[in-house]
């Protein structure tokens, strides 16, 4: 069969696909920005969010030699770690301090088990006055070109030395990383005692040293016979933690790089040397606050459901000048700041507010007691509602208009009662209205932060303000990210639940 | 004649009047009555009050004034759910979210039917618009000439008396509508319905209708038989709006009897039949179907006024030939006649004389 040619003799099919290419990549680059911008204000932050919910390479990379020598260590044997672990975490330890991870580590670690935190500190100030100075005199008695930083330039940049001392190599590497990131030259700083305290170490377990440079081969052959330092008797010195079992269990427990942790403790569970455990009670507030979020949600979107279908149905049906007057007054509080809103619930509905002093001047309450309606869940469910009603009535008036009034009409003229006409016709078309407006109600309520904040008291706050606190108080991301995960997940499947029940092609938002 | 019609009257409008802003009045003094089993169309202009009425008897609106009356009792304080009437209206007005069986069988639920008798009646109905196998779809599914049958079938399934359609064709193609209003017609008198019929259409009008009232600035200008009102138009507003029309314009000579002379403003003289006329040296406007004019002297009588015209276009139309002329002063008169081997096609430029009998040519109000 013969080709198709455009009429500059190529073939159609390409010419046509390179006019669709470029019509493509013109539309792309018309839509460039608002994608860009999307990914970058939403696609990545969320991302990073769903990220920092699970990661947990802190641990790891602060204290990488005693995290994989705590792999083979038996948590629950009983036994504290071998003084190796404690020479492991002297190195780690002081190579952190140096750096200044120590105390973030010990926040991230004080989430879990409290008071890790302090360990970590105190001893980070401490690590550099451990005795491990010994080590260095005996080494640069033997020969002094060990105070050199050269000469251990000269033996890491040997393969063979380098295989001997595992240990040490890796610490040299750690230590001259982090002085080249600092703008500093490793060949020109002291060698300072963690390292000696690693070349021992190393040394102190190699059998006859036969290949590399002499310096090294004899130092192989003393050290065996040196005088060492009892770095667990030191740490335990400095916080007596060290000592205990449940620090290194902690360890141990949160060492791998993702961790379930976060989102243990944002349904009220933890991990524990048996498995998965239920917080104690008296820390269990999660999913108290979850049910009381999604419940008090419910409760909003309820009241605004009916509180807005009616005003919704008047602006949909009152002559026009008089519609678009009423739509005024609900679009007024988008004019208004949302936390004026607010506190002028608060100057309503406080005790010595406007609505008491109204109740009591009527009579129906003695001064003695007036209500409590502020700083509780009825304040924030009143507020919230207030603040949140025009997003059901928008969608609502939107349906509705399209709603012509000669179905009414059609159904009366039928016979149906007001009601019959109402409920059986009107009604069932204006369900994609309260759909819609649930929804966006809904969703909005589930994560408001600022309403419940002001006028929540303790009783009336949402998991929000608890993400919030996570984030700018605790400084526990992690948790934060988890909290809001879980919100993010229950949004998705309240949605999907939506869309089997009643289709979300039957949502109109205008 | 008028009293016996009157007697039998099913519906009623007396005296009735509608304002919607206390100014102006939108229906002015309505007086009708329809037998039963009548099928009377409104027609008229955009704007005339016919869906007014429409309203009014349906109980969608209150008449401001007067009284309306349903066989025999009046109805003005009857909400429209107990009227009983059915109404089609002109989108239709089906319910969307529910199938066309469903929206059959609403009448039937609200009047508590069992369910056996709702589905006999409602299949009845399905069958008697030929849908009986679109049942369980919804409206969007159909089409216009589908959903207006099924619109049919909802108002007629409670067996009202009195059904009411307001301009129930007017979102149809030609085509469709023309088959419609024949099916419409044929199950309105099958089933004896009353029927209120409302259109701008008039041929719609004509062709449907056992009577036609012609609406016009809130008050009914005639009402009669379609043949009626096509050839003896009691005032020039009926003569124009229905069907294709002359109007010459000029003041009365003489009266004798059935016949007048009127002097147009051209100076010229014709024949006429006085019908709606004042009296002598009154203004008037005479008013000739175009099939009515003559231009061969042998089908005129031989004393009949004649005027002298002269052709400025010719149509040829396969059946008939439509010839505009210019005749007293003006150009737009319309002269058509039938394509026979006895007429003659006339060409643009030729003089010719025109006449009519006396009886075509109707002098009106001016
Ligand atoms: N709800 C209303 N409020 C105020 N004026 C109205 C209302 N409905 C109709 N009118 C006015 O009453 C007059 C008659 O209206 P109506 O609808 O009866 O006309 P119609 O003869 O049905 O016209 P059409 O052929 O266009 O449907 C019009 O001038 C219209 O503007
Ligand atoms: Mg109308």
């Amino acid at each position: 069969m013969e080709q198709m040619q455009a009429a500059d003799g190529t073939p159609l099919k390409r010419s046509l696909k390179r006019a669709l290419r470029r019509q493509k990549l013109r539309a792309l680059a018309l839509v460039a920005p608002l994608l860009i911008f999307v990914l970058i204000t939403f696609v990545i932050p969320i991302g990073n969010m769903l990220f920092r919910s699970v990661e947990n390479q802190i641990v790891e990379n602060t204290l990488p030699e005693t995290i994989s020598a705590l792999k083979d260590w038996d948590a629950q044997g009983g036994e504290l770690p071998s003084d190796d672990m404690f020479t492991l975490l002297y190195i780690d330890l002081w190579l952190a301090q140096e750096q200044k991870l120590h105390t973030r580590l010990g926040s991230r670690l004080n989430y879990e088990v409290s008071g890790v935190s302090s360990v970590f500190r105190k001893t980070g100030r401490r690590v550099g006055r451990f005795d491990t100075d010994i080590y260095t005199e005996q080494f640069t008695e033997l020969d002094p070109a060990w105070e050199d930083p050269t000469t251990w330039v000269a033996l890491f940049e040997d393969d063979a030395a380098a295989d001997a001392l595992q240990l040490t190599a890796r610490t040299w590497d750690r230590w001259s990383d982090y002085l080249v990131s600092e703008d500093e030259d490793p060949a020109a700083e002291d060698i300072q005692d963690f390292l000696f305290t690693a070349l021992h170490f190393d040394l102190s377990r190699a059998e006859g040293l036969t290949e590399g440079p002499p310096i090294l081969q004899s130092a192989a052959e003393v050290a065996g016979s040196f005088k060492t330092v009892n770095l667990k008797e030191a740490f335990a010195d400095a916080d007596n933690d060290w000592a205990d079992l449940e620090l290194w269990q902690t360890l141990k427990l949160y060492s791998p790089t993702y961790t379930p942790g976060y989102f243990l403790n944002s349904i009220d569970m933890q991990k524990s040397l048996d498995g998965i455990e239920m917080q104690p009670a008296n820390e269990q507030i999660y999913i108290t606050l979850f049910g009381r979020t999604l419940w008090m949600s419910l409760v909003i979107m309820g009241c605004c459901i009916l509180l807005g279908y009616p005003i919704a149905w008047l602006l949909a049906n009152l002559p026009a000048r008089k519609a678009n007057l009423l739509l005024i007054l609900v679009l007024l509080p988008f004019w208004t700041s949302l936390l004026v809103r607010t506190s002028a619930w608060k100057v309503m509905l406080q005790q010595q507010g406007v609505i008491n002093d109204v109740l009591v001047w009527i009579g129906l309450v003695s001064n003695g007691d007036r209500l409590v309606m502020i700083n509780n869940q009825f304040g924030t469910i009143v507020a919230m509602t207030h603040i949140l009603l025009p997003f059901m009535i928008l969608p609502m008036y939107s349906v509705m208009q399209t709603i012509p009034p000669s179905y009414l009409r059609a159904a009366k003229s039928l016979g149906a009662t007001n009601w019959t006409a109402f409920w059986r016709v009107y009604f069932p078309q204006s369900v994609p209205g309260i759909g819609a407006g649930s929804i966006l109600v809904f969703i909005l309520a589930i994560g408001y932060y600022i309403t419940p904040e002001i006028v929540g008291g303790t009783q009336g706050v949402f998991i929000s303000n608890r993400i919030a606190y996570h984030i700018s108080s605790s400084l526990n991301w992690g948790l934060a990210a988890a909290l809001g995960t879980i919100l993010l997940v229950i949004v998705l499947m309240l949605y999907w639940a939506y869309d089997k029940i009643v289709g979300i092609d039957n949502v109109k938002l205008g | 004649m008028a009293d016996t019609s009157n007697a039998a009257a099913f519906v009623e409008f007396e005296r009735v009047q509608k304002s919607y802003d206390g100014e102006t009045l939108v229906v002015k003094d309505l007086n009708l009555s329809m037998p039963k089993g009548e099928f009377l169309t409104m027609l008229g202009p955009s704007g005339s009050g016919k869906t007014t009425c429409l309203m009014m008897l349906a109980g969608f609106e209150t008449a401001t004034h007067g009284e309306i009356k349903l066989d025999g009792k009046p109805i003005n304080n009857i909400p429209p759910h107990k009227r009983g009437i059915g109404m089609v209206f002109q989108n239709y007005a089906l319910f969307p979210h529910m199938t066309v069986a469903e929206n059959l069988a609403f009448p039937l639920e609200v009047r508590k039917l069992s369910k056996s008798e709702r589905e006999a009646k409602v299949k009845r109905a399905l069958d008697m618009v030929q849908m009986g196998e679109f049942g369980g779809r919804r409206p969007a599914q159909l089409s216009g000439g589908q959903q207006q049958r099924i619109a049919l079938a909802r108002a007629l399934v409670f067996e009202p008396e009195l059904v009411l359609m307001d301009e129930p064709l007017g979102a149809l193609d030609k085509q469709l509508r023309e088959h419609m209003q024949f099916e419409i017609t044929n199950l309105a008198h099958d089933l004896g319905i009353t029927t209120v019929y409302v259109t701008h259409d008039q041929t719609e009008a004509l062709t449907m209708s056992d009577r036609v009232a012609v609406f016009d600035d809130g008050r009914i200008q005639q009402l009669a038989p379609p043949d009626t009102l096509y050839e003896e138009p009691e005032n020039s507003f009926v003569a124009q709006f229905i069907g294709e029309n002359n109007t010459l314009e000029g003041r009365i000579e003489e009266v004798q009897g059935e016949l007048c002379t009127v002097k147009l403003d051209s100076g010229d003289i014709i024949d006429a039949r006085p019908v709606n006329i004042a009296g002598p040296g009154t203004k008037t406007r005479v008013s000739i179907r175009p099939e009515r004019v003559e231009f061969m002297p042998e089908r005129l009588s031989p004393d009949a006024h004649l005027l002298d015209a002269v052709v400025e276009e010719f149509i040829y139309m396969g059946d008939t030939f439509r010839t505009r002329l210019r005749v007293a002063g003006r150009n737009d008169f319309v002269m058509k006649y039938r394509n026979a081997p006895d007429q003659r096609r006339l060409k643009k430029g030729e003089e010719i004389r025109i006449g009519w009998l006396p009886e075509d040519c109707r002098a009106l109000d001016a």
